[in-house]
């Protein structure tokens, strides 16, 4: 098989990593937000509630969640799993444990305003929403943008994770190519393939930093 | 007529008295300066007149209207939510630290709650906003961002901002505090000229021969009680030992 062969063969997969990265980013970071006021809810119930959530997604490898999220379905309530659900149980899978990640980065930023700007709003008669989503959202936003920007170039690689339960993913089909043809090619094309993603994610947030950098 | 009534006003954090049945009225265009040692609770009525904190006791009244009281049993009760959003719309604060929006650019510090909250005409507010500015000799500094700015700068945009909203009341709560003197003298002279506005002013502030100059009322609070409170040249010379004891050399030079 030739270099071209191997190459289209794993854009193939590589369009599908894209896709969960993709899709996992735009569910997770909003409700990464609801998540974060579940857990700083003064309801000690659902806040304990969401502790726990938090605990677990922190608590053990994403690889055993995919699994959990995959055969779960089946082992639980023996409802049989089809071959299309794969993909949807990558995509909750990895949307709810970086919801988790999300929300305390969420939290951290929303704590860490001081408590004058509140007071500020509620003086010059802004509502509650008002004051969340013009006053503090954009400056949580400018706060924790470095610590997001782990959690993103983090989930460019985890996607590679997908191929435990058999998505095929850009990782498992280079490793299905490399066991097949006898060769490092794929592995390294698949390196190279994740390290140029993560430069222009890197490029993109840093630019979205500068950005926001016109005032302190 | 009364614009702010507080009466029997008593409030504690943790069960430590910090203001203790303190009664305060304000009327249209009055200029009152509060003034005594640190601890003395200065701030807190201020924050309690502001709602910033729930009184434990007492009642607060604005134009007439009740925006917070108690009952017999002590029990606080405060106006409904709609009711306290009118309310609120009479009163403005000055911090001690500013607290400006630091994401949004000077104009838009004004501009944005009389257009966002109050449903101003955008055109108005902001021909509201460059008169404001240029009262506060910043005229040029429309389109800078807090961080641009100094401490003196800061604090008289955080006076615009106030003024934009068209308070009857202004209060400020110790509005030079972060300064150094030269930024302070900028800051007192802004709010010297706007005496003339006819806007109520209560000034918490530790610069005694502004409050001597600028008052109607000097009130000097220690221990959580008002002490003493009368005009300038009354409570300036006064002969009670707290107050004569807080000012000190104050009284010396001002006699």
């Amino acid at each position: 098989m030739s270099v071209s062969m191997m190459v289209s063969q794993l854009a193939g997969g590589m369009f599908v990593s894209v896709q969960i990265f993709v899709v996992t980013l735009v569910f997770s970071l909003p409700l990464g937000m609801i998540v974060a006021f579940g857990r700083m809810s003064r309801n000690p119930l659902l806040q304990g509630i969401v502790k726990v959530y938090i605990s677990i997604m922190r608590g053990t490898p994403l690889m055993l969640q995919l699994m959990v999220v995959y055969f779960g379905p089946y082992y639980l309530f023996g409802i049989k799993i089809t071959n299309s659900y794969r993909l949807w149980a990558a995509l909750i899978g990895f949307v709810i444990n970086y919801a988790a990640y999300f929300a305390e980065i969420y939290r951290s930023g929303i704590q860490s305003m001081p408590v004058g700007q509140y007071e500020a709003a509620k003086l010059l008669g802004y509502g509650k929403m008002q004051t969340f989503f013009k006053i503090i959202l954009p400056q949580v936003i400018k706060r924790i943008l470095p610590s997001v920007t782990n959690e993103v170039i983090t989930l460019v690689k985890d996607t590679s994770l997908a191929f435990t339960i058999s998505v095929l993913e850009m990782f498992a089909i280079a490793k299905a190519l490399a066991s097949s043809q006898t060769s490092l090619i794929p592995f390294a094309a698949a390196g190279i393939f994740y390290y140029l993603f993560n430069l222009v994610v890197a490029v993109g947030m840093d630019y979205a930093e500068k950005k926001l950098a016109y005032y302190q | 007529m009364k614009l702010m009534e507080m009466n029997h006003v008593g409030k504690a954090f943790d069960g430590v008295p910090v203001i203790r049945d303190i009664s305060l009225s304000v009327e249209e265009g009055e200029i009152v300066s509060i003034i005594g040692p640190s601890g003395s609770g200065k701030s807190t009525l201020l924050r309690c007149a502001t709602m910033l904190e729930t009184m434990d006791s007492g009642e607060l009244i604005y134009m007439g209207e009740k925006a917070a009281w108690s009952d017999e049993t002590g029990k606080m009760t405060f106006a409904s939510k709609r009711d306290l959003k009118r309310i609120c719309e009479n009163y403005g604060l000055v911090f001690q630290n500013f607290n400006l929006f630091p994401h949004f650019s000077v104009m838009k510090n004004i501009t944005d709650a009389p257009i966002a909250v109050q449903k101003r005409d955008k055109e108005e507010v902001y021909r509201t906003g460059r008169e404001l500015l240029k009262k506060m000799g910043l005229e040029d500094k429309e389109n800078a961002y807090p961080c641009q700015l100094s401490g003196g700068q800061c604090q008289r945009v955080a006076i615009a901002r106030a003024l934009a909203l068209n308070p009857k009341i202004l209060f400020f709560d110790e509005p030079t505090s972060a300064l150094d003197p030269e930024l302070t003298g900028e800051v007192l002279k802004v709010i010297k000229s706007l005496a003339d506005l006819d806007i109520a002013m209560v000034i918490v502030t530790h610069e005694m021969a502004f409050a001597r100059d600028i008052s109607d009322r000097v009130i000097f609070m220690a221990d959580g009680v008002i002490v003493e409170e009368g005009t300038p040249e009354v409570v300036f010379a006064s002969d009670n030992e707290r107050t004569r004891s807080f000012l000190g050399r104050y009284g010396e030079m001002l006699k």
